[in-house]
């Protein structure tokens, strides 16, 4: 038997695999885990965020193997596909906690409003004022809400969809590494503001950051998801023709 | 934990009905987590089944993003061009956005206390 017939056979397998959804599947869920693991392992330090170690290190293996995003998206899709039932889900902790979420009305519509007009307007004006092309000043626009409906956003204002979704989900990992430690800073005690406040800022993934927080500062997030995604549809179409009304 | 599971996925199935009849800038799963809030109101009980499947999904929220945010890797070009204005954006307004809205919120509910406790 020659040596190159075991060679073969694995790579014949793995050009099988690759092109597979079990494949990614299986490894996305393994890189997270392994994520997880190592934010456990540091003591829960910002730093090793697990969504953002876990998509650095299954951007390097697609680089590294060659293979294009749309061969891994077919199999990570089921997993992007619980993001609908996840943010239904929301209702749940927004149900057990609407005694309090009742009681602090005034607050969160201003903390709406204000956060949510901040996060438009400053992300398009640094961009821009950075030298930014258009294409991205406008991807930015949208980018503290949740994914698709910031991709809807983008696509309507004639940014990049699909570099909107990259966008938010920076931002998401921006907010959740450095949000908490930016609160603990500003001597912010409540788990309800410092829940709103992830949730406004950086949509999901600061609300799972807040549920780490409490389920109370998590019950927050997930409110804050829904008004800023409502609000920020709203909005942004405005303020573009405001911009480009004043230019 | 299946018949959770398919209430969520109900829900959602409503939501984005009602967002694609209705014309609304509001994606479908987010309506139908008002439309299941509303539901939850008005029975009155959380069932047992529909917490625990909702609090596992929640727990792990974060993995959910993760092959949104592989999609980075289209993007070698444009961030290789325009990473400095991307990412002084994304980070800078971020962390404006979390701190103006906490700190908005802290005032009204300090200035709500205190004109409680005037009363």
């Amino acid at each position: 038997m020659s040596q190159t017939e075991p060679m073969t056979e694995l790579i014949e397998t793995w050009v099988y695999l690759a092109t597979s959804p079990l494949l990614w599947l299986t490894i996305t869920l393994l890189v997270y885990l392994a994520g997880q693991w190592l934010f456990q392992r540091s003591g829960g330090r910002a730093l090793f965020n697990p969504v953002a170690l876990a998509i650095a290190l299954l951007a390097l293996v697609l680089l590294v193997t060659r293979t294009p995003y749309t061969t891994y998206f077919s199999g990570a899709q089921f997993i992007h596909f619980l993001l609908g039932p996840a943010t239904v889900a929301l209702a749940v902790p927004l149900y057990l906690h609407w005694q309090q979420v009742r009681r602090l009305f005034l607050p969160l519509v201003f903390g709406l409003v204000t956060g949510s007009l901040t996060a438009i307007l400053s992300a398009m004006g640094i961009a821009w004022w950075l030298g930014g092309s258009l294409p991205t000043v406008l991807s930015l626009a949208p980018k503290s809400v949740t994914t698709p409906v910031a991709m809807g956003i983008a696509e309507k204002i004639g940014g990049l969809p699909s570099l909107t979704a990259v966008i938010v989900i920076l931002t998401g990992v921006i907010g959740a590494v450095a949000g908490p430690a930016l609160l603990e800073a500003l001597r912010i005690r409540d788990d309800a503001v410092k829940g709103f406040a992830l949730g406004i800022g950086a949509h999901g993934i600061g609300t799972a950051r807040a549920f780490q927080i409490s389920g109370l500062a998590g019950a927050f997030a997930g409110l804050a998801i829904g008004l800023n995604a409502l609000l920020t549809a709203l909005l942004v179409p405005s303020i573009i023709r405001l911009v480009r009304w004043l230019s | 934990m299946i018949a959770a599971l398919m209430v969520l996925l109900v829900f959602q199935l409503l939501g984005e009905t009602l967002a694609q009849v209705s014309h609304l800038p509001v994606p479908g799963p987010v309506i139908g987590m008002v439309l299941l809030f509303l539901a939850l109101q008005w029975r009155g009980v959380l069932p047992k089944s529909l917490q625990a499947t909702a609090q596992t999904l929640l727990s792990h929220l974060s993995l959910l993003f993760v092959p949104a945010g592989v999609g980075i890797i289209q993007y070698g070009s444009l961030l290789a061009a325009e990473w400095l204005a991307l990412t002084v954006a994304i980070i800078v307004s971020t962390l404006l956005t979390i701190a103006i809205t906490a700190l908005v919120m802290r005032a009204l509910i300090h200035r709500h206390v205190a004109d409680r406790t005037d009363d």
